[in-house]
């Protein structure tokens, strides 16, 4: 049976992947957020992964990668709120939030849209 | 035993995790997001990071929780357009290599990691005795690698201001997010009169222990900070306006503080954030008391985003 | 002694998972919003509760004891606040169709 570490390490692999491919093919701007949050928490796991292969003296595992790893949570937390606000002030202006270079605003709904 | 309890999680997860990227309502996809989030403070505990447990549970799924759920609710609109713009099949299949590649590159280095291996802990554990604290996170983040947490304060300032900054010319020194009503004998109202008072509590015990045990400031200024958006989102409390000097006094008191020890170390220890022998028990003391309740307040205020009303 | 506390706790904790079990089928099974928060709350509050019950024997010191109890009770609060929210937007919307 494989260590804890290696599992969450091998974990941590397939959330990354699975957020690179929902970053890449989510067109909606709050799903990229979601899925490039996916990535950096599976970025996290493997980082606690090797933080707790590298336990010792009492500790489940080497505080200091730990310690880092509150530091990315709470950096991670302050770039989602301001992309998230970035977010909402777009579709504030422009009435939608699409990312597409050659979007116009729904003012002039084309017949079938949405529809296949 | 425990291998059985982290398959079955590490299981959980990445269904969770290919929940929040299948899903087609994006209001979904953020709940499945959010129980994600709870799920990995799960794992955090697997892997004995208590610390790191908390924090992802009040803040990694809790307050991010609550921003993406506002949002997903106020773009639902935007729904049918993001659909009608689904990529077609050769940029998904590319996707989905580009994806593959990583995880099997990302494997192969988790296979690969070297044995023995390396570690910080006993350096920790040979200076723990210096700094007076008993939880060793406490003492890497506030005395061995200070200068991450204060510039990790800093960063949350500047995502605070960077928040502002985008509030439309006429909001400028308004109050932040719209205004909530609630029917104040409701049970929304019941409930944000019962729990702050022992959310309050728990956050400051929290934060009041992470100097020895699993805890501290972050995660205890998240509590507070949820506490306090409860209330507001009851229609129990208002946002200050942004414009108030006694706000923006509190929200840089903390990084203030943690700058002037930093440069008092400059002449009393010979380094910045140097702390002189005998002293770092107290000075890591102050540095906590001025950052939680700053750190608090801008937490709070991240999420109550950018102003929208004008100041009265 | 040890031995009833140990049968105690078996009997309580899967008492409780069976209630989990229940509240789960419920959730997905049932047609409407509002029977299927009936079923999650109910079943869940309970086997909660059961769960907590089962651990208490096991705890070391009273201060334990009263977390597990405070967690329980604030898992009460907030999933009574909780369904009732989703309700009143489940009734609203359903009136509005």
């Amino acid at each position: 049976m494989i260590d804890a570490a290696t599992l969450y390490g091998l974990c941590a692999a397939l959330l990354v992947g699975g957020g690179v491919y929902a970053l890449i093919v989510n067109p909606q701007p709050l799903r990229k957020i979601v899925a490039f949050n996916v990535i950096g928490n599976g970025v996290f796991v493997l980082f606690g992964a090797i933080a707790h292969r590298g336990a010792g003296f009492g500790w489940g595992g080497d505080p200091v990668p730990q310690a880092l790893l509150i530091t990315g949570l709470v950096v991670a937390f302050c770039a989602t709120a301001l992309a998230v606000a970035l977010l909402l002030r777009l579709f504030d202006e422009a009435g939608s939030a699409t990312l597409a270079p050659d979007a116009r605003p729904p003012a002039a709904p084309e017949a079938g849209a949405g529809e296949r | 035993m425990t291998d059985a309890i982290n398959c079955g999680l590490a299981i959980l997860i990445l269904a969770l995790a290919a929940w929040t990227i299948v899903a087609r309502d994006t209001f979904s996809a953020v709940v499945g997001f959010v129980a994600y989030g709870l799920l990995l403070a799960l794992v955090w505990v697997q892997l004995h990071g208590v610390d790191v447990a908390l924090t992802e549970a009040a803040l990694g799924s809790g307050l991010t929780g609550a921003l993406l759920l506002y949002a997903a609710a106020r773009l639902r609109a935007t729904e049918r357009e993001a659909r009608a713009e689904r990529p077609g099949l050769p940029t998904r299949v590319a996707a989905a290599l580009v994806a593959a590649c990583v995880t099997v590159a990302l494997g192969i280095a988790v296979l690969a990691l070297p044995d023995p291996a390396p570690t910080l802990a006993p350096q920790t554990a040979a200076s723990i005795a210096t700094t007076g604290v008993g939880n060793p996170l406490t003492a890497v983040l506030v005395a061995f690698r200070a200068m991450d947490t204060l510039l990790e304060a800093i960063v949350v300032l500047f995502a605070l201001i960077g928040v502002w900054s985008l509030a439309p010319d006429r909001f400028w020194g308004g109050r932040p997010g719209t205004l909530h009503h609630s029917d104040p004998d409701g049970v929304l109202a019941y409930f944000a009169r019962v729990l702050p008072p022992i959310g309050v509590v728990v956050g400051v015990y929290i934060f009041w222990v992470g100097a020895d045990f699993p805890g501290g400031k972050f995660q205890g200024a998240t509590l507070l900070a949820a506490m306090w958006l409860l209330a507001v989102i009851a229609g129990l409390a208002d946002t200050p306006p942004i414009g108030r000097t006694w706000l923006r006094a509190a929200l840089v008191a903390g990084p203030v503080v943690f700058l002037a020890v930093g440069a008092a170390g400059v002449a009393f220890a010979g380094a910045f954030l140097g702390y002189p022998d005998g002293y770092a028990k107290p000075l890591i003391k102050v540095i906590e008391w001025a950052l939680f309740p700053s750190l608090a307040l801008t937490l709070a205020l991240i999420v109550a985003g950018a102003p929208q009303r004008s100041a009265p | 002694m040890s031995a009833a506390l140990d049968l105690f706790t078996i009997v309580a904790v899967s008492a409780g998972v069976v209630f989990f079990l229940a509240g789960t089928v419920g959730l997905l099974r049932f047609p409407d919003a509002l029977t299927r928060l009936h079923a999650l709350t109910k079943a869940d509050n309970l086997g909660l509760g059961l769960i907590v019950l089962g651990l208490l024997p096991r705890v070391d010191g009273v201060q334990a004891g009263l977390k597990l109890v405070a967690v329980w009770l604030l898992a009460l609060l907030a999933s009574a606040v909780a369904s009732q929210l989703i309700a009143r937007v489940a009734r609203r919307a359903g009136q509005s169709t």
